[in-house]
């Protein structure tokens, strides 16, 4: 494993390389093909290179620990608000999640329905390319569109544009209060149409998720009268749902790290779809188990080892990535949604064009 | 400001092209006479003009993929246009290209409310779009102050914002699909009504690339409920620095107003002059809206009052009625008017870091006596993105250059403190050259290479967003 101490020595052992490197943050977010090259981590990258609580801006280098800016921004009431899943134990790997392969991976929670993906709230950053040389793209405003967004190019490739290196985000305040409410009871479809109904209410839901066979459930947050005032009016406009109570749990971190999967054998797949398709594509899927988040824009599949999802879906509008399965599975079944030929000709050019000798977790993403 | 000869090659051709284009065109997509092609020769930034070979007025996708593909055959330039609103330039011609504009494409192509988007052709006007789903109590969220008049297509070509951004994001945050056609004709779709892209954000990278990638033809839009409500304060205080001091509690408070503008001493005094808006007499002024129900509002108004008490304001004023509401925006919405009465002037866009604007206001103050000029500053304050605006008088000799100049160091002093040069105008050719200050060779050559993968012969708006000399070799093929 190279580990290089700092973006310098980074970029010569990518300038002076002849064989490929498979990249780690935290390696705890494992998915894509499988790659054998020399691992090259980002972990001794780390600290807060800026944080200014009262502009809402934090740049952080690449190899920080994601529960370390977690404790740093909580300590002045802050976050990043895009509720960085933990898929460790869906995964089944150790470590600590790095800031760098959170963006690597786009890796985005519940909260994505209100406050967007990480993709979103990424406002700069810094890689290392394919020939060594360091790019800096975007900056630490939040309102930038001073030449192209190579931002949002690299948030979610997998390290298979670059190495990187400094991420700039913007924040958010966390909130007064948090409140769930749950229905129970709901069919698949009844659930969906419950929580659309909720997130096209004007009361700013910031999770919709349900769990078949469990419930469906709403998350509030803000200061504590907003809430208390918009958890009554989604209780009214939900009761042709059934009964909605208050939770006095809170679900959503099993709902964001996909709990009830944890410990249970089978692959697991990731459907990106236009919410109302979700229960109909589930069906069609024949699984053993399915967990909607994003009002039902997320579903979270558990299907036998060794299944072709998308041949057993057919056609539809999104994508389905396969997050776990065997390495032998992976290399049959491509993990990632195969792209129609002209989008997969401008990808090739792209990744030609920023790692011309191809070093960087050569096909991951094929 | 410099624009590449035109290709001289391409100029004798021009017959044999505008045949081909009218057998691929109905006769009325294809303009060629001087006369009407006049109302494109420039786009808002009206300082720099030039006829075009011809303009074409596409209805349809398939009409945008056949011009494409001839002009690629033929190696002609071409200049994407939603509806000629750029501030930066962005659809300025040449005289050797064909201008692509899209305003005929404004169809509404599905609403789905329960799964909150809209497709719509791209040269839709911004604000039709909300027009098109607020009867069932929907908006399109990104608002650019020219919403009235601005297309889909150049919103998306600039990655526009607006004053609400602070909420609820710019145009890429609420973008979920195009129909892209590639300078070689080529139909593509990147996206649609469902979250991430499958593999390479290639979306993300087509939103802001200024019309250099391709031509959006259709956009799939997220479009949200809209707020029960919403009402302003307007605060007055004795310095940009406390105003400034009172934006940081503010946010740092845990609020999060749908904006916070900023208006200087210069555009407080020009505005009240012109709209009559009854503003105090003070230094420096913030109008702060939040959202929600009648109650939710209040409580939130209650906490912003007794931020901005440890500031001292020396004016404060709370709407608690639609009228009132109106009148607090009044200024706000006039202060281009306003300037436009005291002469012509450039609309900077320079975003900063937030904790920077005493001392930017203070630097832009002293540049501008420098110069001689008059500058005065609005803004969206909650994010940093201002908005000077250098007052002169086009019918001076050397006016214009001494503004522009003025506006080049005050863009350099944005990158400086941290920012940037445009927050939501885009590059286009106004800046271009100032791009070598906030980007090195190397992060200006990563995206060359896009452009490179997208369009490989550099024939779409290739003379914008990035300095000549840096793409001299690209253009000449």
């Amino acid at each position: 494993m190279i580990t290089p101490d700092s973006e310098a020595a980074l970029a010569e052992v990518v300038a002076q390389a002849t064989t490929p490197f498979a990249l780690l943050g935290g390696g705890t977010r494992a998915i894509g093909r499988p790659v054998v090259a020399t691992p090259l981590s980002t972990r001794a990258l780390t600290g807060i290179a800026l944080y200014e609580p009262g502009a809402l801006t934090l740049v952080v280098r690449a190899g920080t620990r994601l529960a370390d800016i977690t404790a740093t921004l909580a300590a002045e009431g802050q976050r990043l608000p895009f509720e960085v899943p933990d898929l460790r134990a869906l995964l089944s790997r150790d470590g600590d999640s790095t800031i760098g392969g959170v963006v690597a991976a786009n890796a985005s929670g519940p909260r994505r329905v209100q406050a967007g993906a990480c993709r979103d709230s990424l406002i700069g950053l810094r890689f290392v390319d394919g020939t060594g040389t360091v790019i800096r793209n975007g900056g630490r405003v939040m309102k930038n569109v001073t030449g192209y967004d190579l931002v949002k190019l690299l948030a979610g490739s997998h390290g298979t544009l670059g190495v990187l290196t400094e991420l700039a985000f913007k924040l958010l305040p966390i909130p007064e209060t948090a409140t769930t409410l749950a229905l129970t009871g709901l069919d698949d479809a009844t659930a969906i149409a419950a929580l659309s109904a909720a997130l096209t209410s004007p009361f700013e839901v910031s999770g919709a998720a349900h769990l078949p066979g469990q419930a469906t459930y709403l998350r509030l947050e803000g200061f504590a009268p907003s809430v208390a005032y918009r958890a009554g009016c989604l209780q009214s406009l939900l009761s042709r749902f059934g009964a909605v109570d208050t939770d006095p749990h809170d679900p959503w971190p099993a709902i964001r790290d996909v709990a009830p999967f944890h410990g249970q054998a089978g692959d697991v797949w990731r459907l990106s779809v236009k919410p109302g398709d979700a229960p109909a594509l589930v069906a069609r899927a024949g699984v053993r188990a399915a967990l909607y988040d994003w009002g039902g824009g997320l579903v979270w599949l558990l299907t036998d080892e060794g299944r072709d999802l998308r041949a057993a879906l057919g056609p539809f509008t999104g994508h389905a990535t396969l997050m776990r399965a065997s390495a032998a599975t992976r290399a049959r079944i491509a993990p990632f949604h195969p792209e129609p030929a002209p989008l997969a000709a401008l990808t090739h050019g792209l990744r030609a064009r920023f790692d011309p000798r191809a070093l960087f977790n050569p096909g991951l993403m094929s | 400001m410099d624009m590449p000869l035109p290709d001289p090659a391409v100029l004798s051709r021009r017959t044999r092209i505008l045949d081909r284009l009218a057998q691929v065109l109905p006769a009325d997509a294809l303009i060629i006479d001087p006369t009407e092609t006049r109302a494109y020769e420039c786009d808002a930034l009206t300082a720099y003009r030039c006829l075009p070979l011809a303009v074409t007025l596409p209805r349809t996708t398939a009409e945008v993929a056949a011009i494409l593909r001839l002009c690629h055959d033929e190696g002609v330039k071409v200049i994407p246009r939603g509806a000629g609103t750029s501030l930066a330039g962005g659809s300025l011609p040449t005289a050797d290209a064909v201008v692509l504009g899209v305003a005929r494409m404004n169809a509404v192509l599905e609403t789905d409310y329960a799964n909150r988007f809209i497709r719509v052709q791209s040269g839709r006007t911004n604000l039709s779009v909300t027009g098109a789903v607020e009867a069932e109590g929907f908006f399109y969220a990104p608002d650019p102050s020219s919403q009235l008049a601005c297309a889909i297509a150049g919103n998306i070509g600039m990655n526009s914002g607006g004053a609400h951004c602070l909420k609820y994001g710019v145009t890429t945050n609420n973008l979920l699909g195009v129909t892209l056609v590639t300078m070689q004709g080529e139909v593509l779709e990147l996206g649609g009504p469902y979250s991430d892209a499958p593999g390479l954000d290639l979306l993300g990278v087509v939103c802001g690339s200024e019309g250099q990638l391709g031509v959006v033809t259709e956009a799939t839009l997220r479009i949200l409920p809209k707020p029960e409500g919403a009402r302003p304060v307007l605060m007055g205080f004795a310095s940009n620095e406390v105003a400034g001091a009172c934006v940081s509690d503010i946010i740092k408070g845990g609020l999060l107003p749908v904006a916070i503008e900023f208006m200087d001493r210069p555009c407080i005094e020009a505005t009240e002059a012109f709209a009559h808006a009854g503003y105090p007499d003070c230094e420096a002024l913030l109008i702060v809206e939040v959202e929600g129900s009648p109650a939710e509002i209040d409580d939130q108004l209650a906490r912003i009052k007794t931020i901005a008490a440890r500031h001292a304001p020396v004016a404060y004023r709370e709407s608690t009625s639609e009228d009132e509401s109106r009148r607090i925006w009044l200024g706000r919405k006039s202060a281009f008017g306003a300037m436009g009465q005291m002469g012509d002037y450039i609309c900077l866009d320079g975003t900063i870091p937030v904790s920077e604007l005493a001392f930017v206001l203070r630097r832009i103050a002293e540049l501008t006596a420098d110069y001689g000029l008059r500058v005065a500053n609005v803004f969206h304050a909650g994010d940093g993105n201002m908005h000077p605006l250098i007052i002169f008088n086009a019918n001076a000799p050397g006016d214009l250059e001494k503004a522009e100049a003025l506006g080049a160091d005050i863009l350099r002093l944005c990158v400086q403190v941290g920012g940037c040069l445009t927050g939501e105008h885009g590059v286009g050719v106004e800046k271009r050259d100032l791009m070598t200050v906030q980007f090195t060779p190397d992060d200006l050559e990563a995206q060359l290479r896009v452009k490179d993968v997208f369009d490989p012969k550099w024939l779409l708006n290739p003379a914008k967003v990035f300095p000549l000399h840096v793409t001299a070799s690209r253009r000449a093929g």
